[in-house]
């Protein structure tokens, strides 16, 4: 004999598009025109030198001009940026894992993190192309790849450290095999973190990946095309390549973002 | 008290074998570097020239930084140049808290406005710096009333703040509404208006937030001055030595690591400096439930 | 139907036991048989034998427990009630193995509470459903029977078997976070009966749910025991809960955690755990129950059912 129980609400799942509020769209839209509408208006109105800033206007105009070789730009920065991306969560998710086993490795690993995460990119450049040489991309993706690690390690040793005790203690009254309480617990409580963490690093990746060029290795790229723009006084070429870089972060951005949300999915909100 | 201890000393020995990695590397490794297909290097050479010993690149700290005579140690001038970027990154710093605090806030108090102005606020961040720094130069040198002239440094610290913001707006929004539903409405009970449940609900609950976003935000302000220094090639900066060092690095590759320890210290220091004030806002870090 | 009430500080009863109870109980067996057979006396599901848990904290120590003595036999309901400080969620982590005594014995089906561990001898469910939020309501489960090894086909019978018990057929599929409180423990008590242990442990699973949800569990609670004869240990704050749902009620007090007394829930108004029904609320008998367990509570000795005619 069953009972049934009827008449209980369940809740409903999370993220989904028609639960997107109008306002919360086309709001951002608006000031984003605004913006626009008022730079063309002081550009023309005031007569400002294209020296100073381009009008909106010309910068689309060499948009839709140079549009391949912006778009071979951001591949060559992009594949950069997405291979160094991938790297730097590996070594990330590795690290986290072993200083969350060993607290000897993570109380070892805190001065090299610490130091990571505020070295400035800039920096580390011009030694990792002498390191790796100038004539390839290898110099580039490291740079991104040491970017990336340290936003991935951080959010997976947080995402490792976060089980439950009721978690744990069902774990133990099941006398689960630490293999069995890793891979059914740890891991997936520690996923979300992983992509959270990848989410934060994805704009820098490719941040990195650009301003590497500014030092060197070969040519492609969207940096080393801004820089040759701009040494030739074509500003409004200059900034187009900048909105090429621009929307390849955005790009970067909101996948890792859906990905983060798709894993965190069924996660109880933190 | 030994917990403490033994955390420094491990740290050290952390710092410690990562140097041991790296000479037993240049010791054991090939010297044009591990080769995939032609020309792809995916370790590094292991020459002295792409990779000084470590204790070279310490000795070096204490030789004259120039041939000039009575130059400065490589250390000395690192130190002057360090401290040069440290206060303007302090300065950027603390423009960027302000704007950043001021963003919150407002998109606190309209939902408008956090809907239209967040995207924006994330959107900022993916903008090359290293390209806007030499155009920000370019404006500033249009301004110019009274007896303030717009330098370089005021560039600078601009980039900085620029990096600065980010993370206090996003972190502040975030504290600015955390309060639960029922603390907030509680101040809604005492008929208590905007502002002051914003001085005595959210403001508090919302420094576990801001603390650490201060901190990010001060390693952030480090890294976009040197970046900006960089690009703007501002004397004196520790930004600018890191380039020309390296342009010396074909005779002495050891110096051009001096100029990245020095950024690294400053970035640390900034970080350290705004961790101190983590410490002295201590009570507001405690939450409701018991443990 | 008699409202007369011979005995100072039990619920009536009709007798059937060894008289009148005066202290803990010590021993195995001394609970009430609860099936039709009486062949010869079967294992205590759970020994406690002088337990004591003290727990030192750099300069302070707390005696959560202190000389616990207390059985539960197999197939019995026994409840631990007691406010806060107690001790009765220290003791039922001492006999899950989740914590060890600082001395005394604790045997659980004539082992000790480790192996009994090993031997999956239990099943528990939590306060905190504690399912995991990105597995399947019936892959959760399935989740014990999963790491024990247990065959995909075999697997996946038992949980619709289990999820038809609990009443949440249509939601094998559902994740845990489109469940509602109550729903999520059904499926943590689903859980715990996964490898139909004989023995079950609680830990005030109904405490987060409101008074309606609750009573309908406690009936779902009944009807899960009478069909599974598990043994149950059954920590609570709610006094009509605790008669309710048990053959015997340990009242505990704390600094430090001691056992007060033991009531008897049962009679002929009552009758055993097995057969708890909505009408027993009402009864006479359950209230006098009721009144006893609180007078314990309250420390103040019990000179008889007040409000009732006594002739």
């Amino acid at each position: 004999m069953t009972a049934v129980i009827t008449a209980e609400t369940t809740r409903r799942p999370r993220l989904r598009v028609k639960d997107l509020r109008l306002g919360a769209v086309l709001a951002p839209l608006a000031v984003g025109a605004a913006f626009l509408g008022g730079w063309q208006l002081a550009v023309d109105g005031l007569g400002i030198d294209p020296y100073i800033v381009p009008a909106p206007s010309a910068i689309w105009d060499q948009l839709v001009a140079g549009r391949s070789n912006i778009i071979d730009g951001m591949v060559v920065t992009g594949r950069n940026a997405l291979i160094g991306m991938l790297l730097g969560g590996l070594v990330g998710v590795l690290g986290a894992v072993l200083s969350s086993v060993a607290r000897v490795i993570d109380q070892m690993a805190v001065p090299l993190v610490a130091a990571l995460s505020v070295v400035p990119i800039v920096a580390l450049a011009p030694v990792l192309y002498t390191m790796f040489g100038a004539a390839v991309d290898t110099g580039r993706i490291v740079v991104a790849a040491v970017a990336v690690s340290i936003p991935v390690y951080l959010n997976t040793l947080r995402g490792l450290r976060q089980v439950s005790t009721v978690h744990r203690e069902l774990m133990a009254t099941y006398a689960a095999t630490p293999t069995q309480v890793i891979r059914t617990v740890t891991l997936p409580t520690a996923t979300p973190y992983v992509f959270t963490g990848l989410r934060i690093a994805s704009s820098l990746a490719v941040i990195s990946a650009l301003i590497a060029e500014y030092f060197g290795g070969p040519v492609g790229g969207l940096g080393k095309a801004i820089t040759s723009a701009a040494a030739s006084s074509n500003y409004p070429l200059a900034w187009a390549y900048v909105t090429g870089s621009i929307v390849l972060g955005l790009a970067f951005y909101v996948v890792t973002l859906l990905v983060e949300l798709w894993f965190a999915r069924h996660a109880p909100p933190t | 008290m030994r917990r403490s201890l033994r955390a420094v000393l491990l740290g050290v020995l952390g710092v410690l074998l990562v140097a041991a990695v790296w000479d037993l590397y240049k010791a054991f490794g090939p010297e044009q570097g591990v080769l995939v297909g032609e020309r792809v290097l995916i370790l590094p050479r292991a020459s002295d020239l792409a990779m000084p010993h470590t204790w070279e690149m310490v000795q070096r700290l204490f030789e004259p930084a120039t041939g000039l005579r009575g130059a400065p140690t490589a250390l000395e001038a690192v130190l002057e140049a360090s401290g040069f970027t440290l206060s303007i990154a302090a300065k950027g710093w603390a423009i960027g808290v302000a704007v950043g605090l001021l963003l919150a806030l407002l998109m606190s108090r309209f939902k408008l406005a956090e809907s239209g102005l967040l995207p924006w606020v994330v959107l900022s961040q993916t903008v090359p710096l290293i390209a806007i720094a030499p155009l920000v130069r370019r404006w500033g040198a249009q301004i110019e009333f009274g007896s303030f002239t717009w330098e370089n440094e005021h560039s600078v610290a601009l980039i900085a703040a620029y990096l600065a913001f980010f993370p206090v707006a996003v972190g502040g929004l975030r504290g600015l509404k955390s309060p639960a539903r029922t603390h907030v409405e509680l101040m809604h009970t005492y008929g208590v208006g905007w502002w002051r449940t914003l001085i005595t609900l959210r403001l508090p609950a919302s420094v576990p937030f801001l603390l650490p976003a201060l901190r990010l935000a001060a390693a952030s302000a480090v890294i976009g001055s040197v970046v900006a220094e960089v690009s703007i090639g501002l004397r004196g900066g520790i930004g600018r030595m890191v380039v020309e060092y390296a342009q010396s690095a074909g005779g002495d590759p050891a110096k051009a690591w001096a100029p990245i320890f020095g950024a690294v210290a400053v970035g640390l220091v900034a970080a350290g400096a705004v961790g101190l004030l983590t410490l002295a806002l201590r009570p507001f870090r405690l939450t409701e439930t018991s443990r | 139907m008699t409202l007369t009430d011979p005995v100072p500080h039990n619920g009536p009863d009709n007798g059937s036991d060894t008289g009148p109870d005066t202290g803990p109980d010590t021993g195995p067996n001394t609970g009430p048989n609860t099936g039709p057979n009486t062949g010869p006396p079967a294992v205590a599901a759970i020994e406690v034998v002088g337990v004591d848990r003290v727990f030192r904290r750099r300069r302070d120590e707390v005696v959560a427990l202190s000389d616990v003595t207390v059985s539960v036999a197999a197939g019995e309901f026994v409840s631990l009630i007691g406010p806060s400080g107690c001790g009765k969620s220290t003791l039922l982590r001492l006999v899950a193995d989740l914590d060890t005594p600082t001395s005394g014995t604790i045997s659980v089906f004539g082992k000790t509470t480790r192996q009994a561990r090993r031997d999956q001898d239990y099943g528990i469910a939590f306060q905190q459903a504690g399912l995991l939020p990105w597995r399947t309501v019936a892959s959760n489960i399935e989740l014990p029977l999963k790491l024990h090894g247990v065959g995909a086909a075999e697997r996946r019978a038992r949980s619709s078997e289990l999820l038809e018990l609990v009443g949440l057929q249509d939601f094998g599929r559902h994740h845990p976070d489109q469940l509602s409180g109550g729903m999520q423990q059904r499926v943590a008590i689903a859980r715990a009966l996964a490898e139909s242990p004989r023995l079950l442990l609680m830990d005030e699973p109904f405490g987060a749910l409101d008074e309606i949800t609750r009573e309908r569990m406690q009936n779902e609670l009944v009807r899960i025991c009478r069909e599974t004869s598990a043994a149950v240990l059954f920590v609570t704050h709610s006094i009509p809960e605790a008669v309710f749902l048990s053959d015997r009620v340990v009242v505990m007090s704390p600094r430090p955690g001691r056992i007060v007394d033991i009531v008897k829930a049962g009679g002929a108004e009552m009758g055993t755990s097995h057969e708890r029904t909505d009408e027993v609320r009402d009864a006479a008998g359950f209230f006098h129950t009721v009144a006893a367990v609180r007078e314990h509570l309250h420390g103040v000795p019990v000179n008889g059912a007040r409000g009732v005619e006594s002739r």
